[in-house]
């Protein structure tokens, strides 16, 4: 192993020619590696990448309407579906809350499970974040429409008709954005010190008292960076709302289905509600900070 | 009641004696716990208001014998009673979970909980057992004082010294009014200058209290200082049990003799000062002795002495010797030397 052994200690005659160029050249690069060592090839691409991600957002901005901007967003049709899109997506990051945090307990403490229910607990939990918003709308409303498995009774038994309410719209928002939740209040479980939960139980404490008392406020900055993923993930849903909620409005008509459809008759209107989506994007982006990653991974 | 032999070697009424005293206020413990790489058996008995210091190496199996007696690892096979109060019982499958056990620990890094005030902390269980929050704090407050904290008791727990935070973890502990106090490494955590003062102070603690309790350390001082008791633990077994001053004078293994600062080869014991070492072979003259060939491992400068320790062969024992720095300069060695090691029989304590 040329790189460990330093030259001076090699014997001479075992020292070839070739060996010690190569120990020499590795040697330099590790230190170079530490400034930089992008390969010159890798900028251009890089660089378009930045383009192709920063560049419409700046078509949007230069777009904007800056003279009718106050005037777009006191008007009744914005201010409707703002006030819709905070409360729904609200609604639907308590229902997560109260839903995903007991869900992810369970996930982060499978660890002595078989194999085979750990790992598919684990998948079905990640279903919605891959699956087509558009399916999973499709998929509610074969759930819970009013001739869906559970819906068609709801409707006769009840007389409650689910789709296309605003209890539809948080439903649909619950439902993809749940795995946001779950995953960052896992992550937050599986890195927690779980020596705290010992120390409390000989202490007395119950499991109900230590998960209230010890536990939860431990991992607190990993349920927090979930939840504001998880009203992030609610706030732009459209294609799940859209399926199942429609777009009616004041009733279901939400931000992004609004901008959407402003689009077609008030573009205006429909940078106004984009600009409005990209700023509140970027407060979830600070707030969350370097604890995204960390949350949502480790 | 300072218990000079082990039970096994005791008289049979006073065997029983002992066994009915145990058996009301004491802890008398069977330990089994059996993992895929790791075994541990261990049978402990400790009189209520004694500690039992229990001395091993990493990975001897320390912590887990507090983890059992805490409840938070289950017994393969075994028994723990204390006081008369079954506490698991593997052939029987009973089994009282930690927080029914009223078993204190002061934990390994002490961990306590970051969220919350030092009084919070102190309070933690009593409020946890429902205890209304001004009793249990007017309680907590109580046990600070006792421990010199009370000034600290707004403080959170990162800003407090080691040393503070191992006296609120035993504060913690011990408001509860536990039947058993069990310390993981309870010093492990400080630097040496605070180091012998909480050590002195964590004895007089443990001397306050009425309970019995168990002292897991690596430090032969700490066993030494603290410990009523000792059980020295090694590869998951008991390897030797007595007094401390029994322990320290006699050790049965190699290890328990280099932590008591002692040589054991083959039965003979001897302490560092008595080897002398030489590059020839000890001319068998007029004092009797006992010498060994072997290899110096290492030579360390300590104090006014130099500390040099020979692997002897075949044996591949460590030997430690300790020579002056002057004799040292007439007859210079380095690692590697093969030299010899000789002790007069005067100096030689059998085992």
């Amino acid at each position: 192993m040329p790189v460990l052994t330093s030259p001076e200690s090699r014997p001479r005659g075992i020292r070839s020619h070739g060996a010690r160029s190569r120990g020499s050249r590795r040697v330099r690069s590790t230190i170079d590696a530490r400034g930089s060592g992008i390969p010159r090839l890798l900028w251009l691409p890089a660089g378009v990448a930045l383009c192709f991600l920063v560049l419409p957002l700046v078509a949007m901005v230069v777009r904007t309407p800056w003279g009718t901007l106050p005037g777009q967003l006191f008007s009744p049709a914005v201010g409707a579906a703002l006030w819709l899109s905070l409360v729904s997506a609200f609604s639907a990051t308590a229902l997560c809350l109260v839903l995903g945090v007991p869900l992810a307990w369970v996930l982060a403490r499978s660890g002595n499970w078989p194999a085979v229910p750990r790992r598919l607990l684990r998948a079905l939990v990640l279903v919605p974040l891959v699956l087509p918003p558009v399916v999973g709308g499709i998929a509610l409303l074969l759930l819970l429409g009013r001739n869906g498995i559970i819906g068609v009774y709801l409707d006769r038994w009840f007389g409650i008709t689910i789709p296309f309410t605003t209890a539809a719209v948080v439903i649909a928002e619950a439902f993809v954005a749940m795995p946001f939740l779950v995953l960052a209040v896992d992550g937050a479980l599986r890195g927690a010190d779980r020596r705290f939960e010992d120390v409390a139980a000989t202490l007395g404490a119950s499991r109900w008292y230590i998960f209230r008392r010890v536990t939860l406020p431990l991992i607190a900055p990993g349920v927090a960076a979930g939840a504001v993923l998880c009203f992030a993930r609610a706030l732009g849903e459209f294609g799940a709302t859209i399926t199942f909620a429609g777009s009616l409005p004041g009733v279901t008509q939400t931000m992004p289905i609004s901008a959407y459809l402003a689009m077609q008759t008030n573009p205006d209107g429909a940078i106004v509600l984009s600009l409005l989506l990209l700023v509140v994007s970027i407060a979830v982006l600070v707030s969350l900070r370097d604890r995204w990653v960390s949350g949502v991974t480790a | 009641m300072r218990k000079s032999n082990g039970p096994a070697q005791n008289g049979p009424e006073q065997s029983t004696l002992e066994q009915s005293r145990l058996a009301q206020t004491g802890l008398q413990a069977e330990i089994v716990v059996e993992r895929e790489a790791f075994a541990l058996q261990v049978e402990l008995e400790v009189a209520a208001g004694r500690t039992l210091a229990l001395l091993g190496p990493n990975g001897a199996g320390k912590s887990t014998v507090l983890r059992a007696l805490a409840g938070l690892v289950r017994l393969s096979r075994g028994r723990i009673s204390i006081a008369g109060t079954v506490l698991d019982d593997a052939d029987r499958a009973s089994f009282l979970p930690p927080e029914l056990r009223r078993v204190g620990l002061v934990p390994q890094d002490y961990l306590l909980f970051p969220h919350l005030t030092v009084v919070e902390n102190v309070a933690f269980g009593l409020r946890a057992t429902g205890t209304g929050r001004e009793t249990a704090r007017a309680r907590a407050i109580d046990w600070l004082d006792r421990v010199g904290l009370t000034a600290a008791a707004d403080a959170k727990p990162a800003e407090l010294s080691g040393g503070q935070a191992q006296r609120v973890a035993l504060a913690r502990a011990l408001v509860l009014e536990p039947r058993m106090l069990l310390l993981d490494e309870p010093l492990a955590a400080l630097d040496a200058e605070i180091r012998s003062q909480l050590r002195s102070d964590l004895a007089a603690h443990l001397r306050d209290f009425d309970g019995c309790a168990i002292v897991v350390t690596h430090d032969p001082l700490d066993a030494l200082v603290l410990g009523d008791q000792l059980v020295v633990l090694e590869n998951g077994r008991a390897v030797q049990r007595g007094t401390p001053a029994e322990v320290a004078g006699t050790p049965r293994t190699g290890y328990v003799a280099q932590l008591m600062g002692l040589n054991l080869v083959v039965g003979r014991i001897f302490p560092p000062t008595a080897v002398r070492v030489t590059r020839a072979r000890p001319e068998s003259g007029a004092a009797a002795a006992s010498s060994w060939r072997g290899t110096v491992a290492s030579i360390e400068q300590q104090l006014a002495q130099v500390r040099i320790v020979v692997r002897t062969e075949p044996d591949g024992q460590n030997v430690m010797a300790d020579i002056t720095a002057a004799t040292m300069a007439a007859a210079p060695i380095t690692a590697g030397d093969t030299v010899w090691i000789s002790v007069d029989d005067a100096d030689i304590r059998t085992a």
